[in-house]
């Protein structure tokens, strides 16, 4: 490809035709400031609607100034990044901004992560000229089970959109209207409840602003925590320990566990547990249905369905019922390890200390918007009693734990209770994507073989890329396996399910980006795919260090079957584990 | 999880998958599909949308964005007479809106709306392209010049 050399604040820089003028300074370490520009690097995607004019710089030879997130280079180009006639312009776009902005920054649960006030501070702008004058365009409030969507702070980067129907392809929400009142909504600016979101929130960790933030459900777990009549359950997900550093000013990848379970007693729950406990469990119960489907499969049982789809992520979830309600019975029965350790806390876990499910509070912490919904699922509860009562994210804990005023830093590590909190490798790398899978493959390989499995680390499930395969040697059986994460990804190995021509035995799907990692209920990564990554490094360090790796190893597992289950896929399992999917898809009704 | 529901005939979710079928259902030809589509209804209601966004394989969302982006493109049904006021600069300049405030009067109804017989609606439109005859007034494909507020009792009258 040509090389086209250029000069950027007179340093003069060579970069491959098509560049633009901001990734060429990126290059020469000028960082243009943007509000809109977020580039995805796994996977090339980019969006730079031109939206917000921050970015713009002088051009040699243009008369008016350009936006460098959208201007390629040019041989020649002399670009000015910081003129006065730069500074002004961007000065005056950002007062536009803010004077349609609410300015209520001290109360707004951005406030701090907010890149809008960011941008305000570093742009020196302490004064909006006739602010009292400038209209100020309001939108409905529209609250969902997951996410909040506050358009009044809507900036129009157009980042949301982008992550909804680019990287997702779910299509729930785009620019709308025009003018002074574009926004970006859902069709007919409906709530997102009567949208075809999937709560996967992935809209909220790019929002600049407070324009989308998750439901917070700290205040109800405060009240549990004091109330004496109630046990309160925790559980945590395997992401969390691998994030929550971040929001104490950790480096990325930082594994907290220890730290994070002494929070936790220190917030005063009652019994501190892990999902991966249900995460191992997830893996006997979906092992063993990918085992038997394989079986009857292999012998030319034709209503077998392989391949046989995870069904541990609530995102993804939402997303084959809405979209593919036609093979909703190809995917595992098996509940989200989140419902799994719900519904056993609430029943065995409770009968064990002698209490009523009815006095017993369980609390999730999730990397994940879409949990929040899935716990309030009508079919994971009993008797109007549900089996999670609240899921708050990583984000959510981390204030708690500031609110608390619990320096975690400093903590002593604990470990989490017996038994729901005893978990094995295979449990914790549910939070990268690949996990699931390779998890499963540590079981079933020893389960279907009958022999030891030597190598633990299936490193040819692991990485980045958004669709993966690779073939497992089940001792002369080639099983076939996929992975995606990203619904956009997931979208192109359900189309070949659908038309027949997968040839996968097992597929496992993560809604996020990077899975559970990368979760919408995370620390916000502003689109830095190294913070993904570093997280990922933390689950698999974590994993290497557990004495047992394999989930049919976990010796209260092997007492949870012993004294309460019988064996995975029992009658009793299937109550308690296993679930059934609805048909969501909208249907066309034809008057007669 | 759409809570829309949609009641169109047979017949109109025919012609709609029809016209979407005329342009290979290609999400590319989405304001090609739209302008048939309001040529034949009137306006575009979001149960239209719906079948649409089903059969051009694109989400309803995005549909709903290009309808509300062009002014052209309505979502409320039009009057028989569709009357249209021109409030480009020449029309403006010259009393455009005093017709305008008239017509509002004469229906009892505002811009973009219908009159509960559904036999007028109004809308504004900036220039036709004919600033000579300001101020200008579309009646369906009928244009009216150097139209004053006293005319307008006898334009509507034209349709009675």
């Amino acid at each position: 490809m040509e090389t086209i050399k250029l000069t950027i604040d007179n340093k003069e820089v060579d970069v491959p035709g098509g560049t633009t003028i901001y990734k060429a300074a990126k290059e020469l370490g000028i960082d243009i400031p943007t509000l809109c520009y977020m580039e995805l690097h796994d996977m090339n995607i980019e969006n730079k609607p031109a939206g917000c004019r921050i970015c713009v710089a002088e051009v040699s030879g243009r008369r008016n100034l350009a936006p460098t997130c959208s201007t390629k280079c040019e041989s020649g180009m002399v670009v000015k990044t910081h003129t006065p006639r730069v500074l002004n312009a961007r000065r005056t776009v950002m007062e536009f901004i803010l004077s349609d902005h609410p300015k209520d920054c001290l109360i707004c649960s951005k406030s701090g992560t907010c890149e809008l006030q960011a941008m305000a501070h570093r742009l020196g702008i302490k004064d909006i000229p006739g602010a009292e004058y400038a209209a100020v365009s309001t939108y409905r409030k529209d609250t969902s089970p997951s996410i909040i969507r506050d358009l009044d702070k809507c900036i129009m980067c157009r980042r949301c959109e982008m992550m909804c129907n680019e990287v997702q392809t779910v299509g729930a929400i785009s620019a709308v209207n025009r003018g002074f009142m574009a926004t970006v909504a859902p069709a007919f600016e409906q709530n997102l409840e009567h949208s075809t979101c999937t709560y996967c929130g992935q809209c909220v960790s790019v929002c600049p602003t407070g324009a989308l933030t998750e439901v917070n459900h700290v205040p109800q777990v405060l009240r549990a925590l004091v109330d004496p009549s109630k046990t309160v359950v925790v559980q945590t997900a395997p992401a969390v320990r691998a994030a929550l550093g971040e929001e104490f000013g950790l480096a990325p990848g930082t594994l907290v566990t220890g730290k994070m379970t002494a929070a936790l007693r220190a917030l005063g729950f009652d019994y501190v547990f892990d999902t991966d406990f249900a995460a191992d469990l997830t893996i006997m119960e979906e092992g063993t249905e990918l085992l038997d489907r394989l079986s009857r499969h292999l012998k030319g049982d034709t209503t077998a369905k392989i391949p046989i789809l995870t069904s541990c992520c609530p995102g993804w979830v939402n997303f084959f019922e809405e979209y593919f309600p036609d093979l909703k019975n190809v995917p595992s029965t098996a509940k989200s390890p989140q419902q799994m350790f719900g519904a056993i806390a609430k029943t065995y876990f409770a009968d064990k200390i002698g209490i009523n499910r009815k006095d017993m509070v369980v609390v999730s912490i999730m990397p994940c918007l879409a949990k929040k919904y899935e716990c309030q699922r009508e079919e994971f509860s009993t008797d109007g009693n549900p089996d999670v009562d609240f899921s708050i994210s990583t984000r959510e804990l981390a204030s708690f734990i500031k609110q608390a005023n619990i320096d975690i830093k400093n903590l002593q590590d604990e470990e989490f209770d017996s038994p729901l909190g005893e978990s094995t490798g295979a449990g914790v790398i549910f939070g990268a994507t690949g996990g699931v899978i390779e998890a499963a493959c540590r079981t079933a390989f020893e389960l279907y073989t009958g022999k030891k499995l030597e190598r633990l680390d299936f490193t040819e499930l692991r990485g980045m890329d958004g669709v993966r395969s690779a073939t497992i040697d089940f001792d002369g059986l080639p099983l076939n396996i996929g992975i995606a994460h990203g619904l956009g990804n997931a979208r192109k190995l359900l189309d070949d399910v659908r038309s027949g021509k997968s040839q996968f035995h097992a597929i496992e799907v993560m809604a996020c980006p990077g899975g559970c990692i990368g979760g919408g209920g995370q620390p916000l990564h502003h689109g830095n795919s190294e913070v993904i990554k570093a997280r990922a490094t933390a689950i698999y360090t974590e994993d290497r260090k557990k004495p047992l790796r394999k989930s049919h190893e976990n010796p209260f597992i092997i007492k949870l079957y012993e004294e309460f289950l019988g064996k995975p896929g029992s009658e009793k399992s299937h109550h308690l584990l296993h679930t059934h999917y609805f048909d969501k898809k909208k249907k066309i009704i034809i008057k007669k | 999880m759409s809570h829309i529901k949609i009641e169109l005939r047979k017949e109109d979710v025919d012609f709609i998958k029809g016209v979407c079928a005329t342009f290979n259902n290609d999400p590319q030809e989405l304001i090609n599909v739209l302008h048939t589509c309001q040529e034949h209804f009137g306006y575009l209601p979001a149960e239209i949308q719906e079948v649409v966004s089903d059969g051009l394989n694109m989400p309803v969302a995005k549909i709903y964005g290009v309808v509300t982006f062009y002014s052209f493109f309505t979502m409320t049904p039009k009057g028989k007479h569709p009357i249209s006021i021109c409030l480009g600069t020449a029309c403006y300049v010259r009393g455009a809106e005093k017709v305008l405030d008239e017509f509002k009067k004469e229906l009892g109804i505002q811009v973009g709306e219908s009159t509960k017989d559904s036999k007028f609606s109004l809308s504004s439109l900036r220039c036709v392209g004919a600033c000579g005859l300001a101020p200008v007034v579309l009646v369906g494909d009928k244009t009216y010049g150097r139209v004053a507020p006293d005319d307008v009792k006898n334009i509507l009258k034209e349709y009675e």
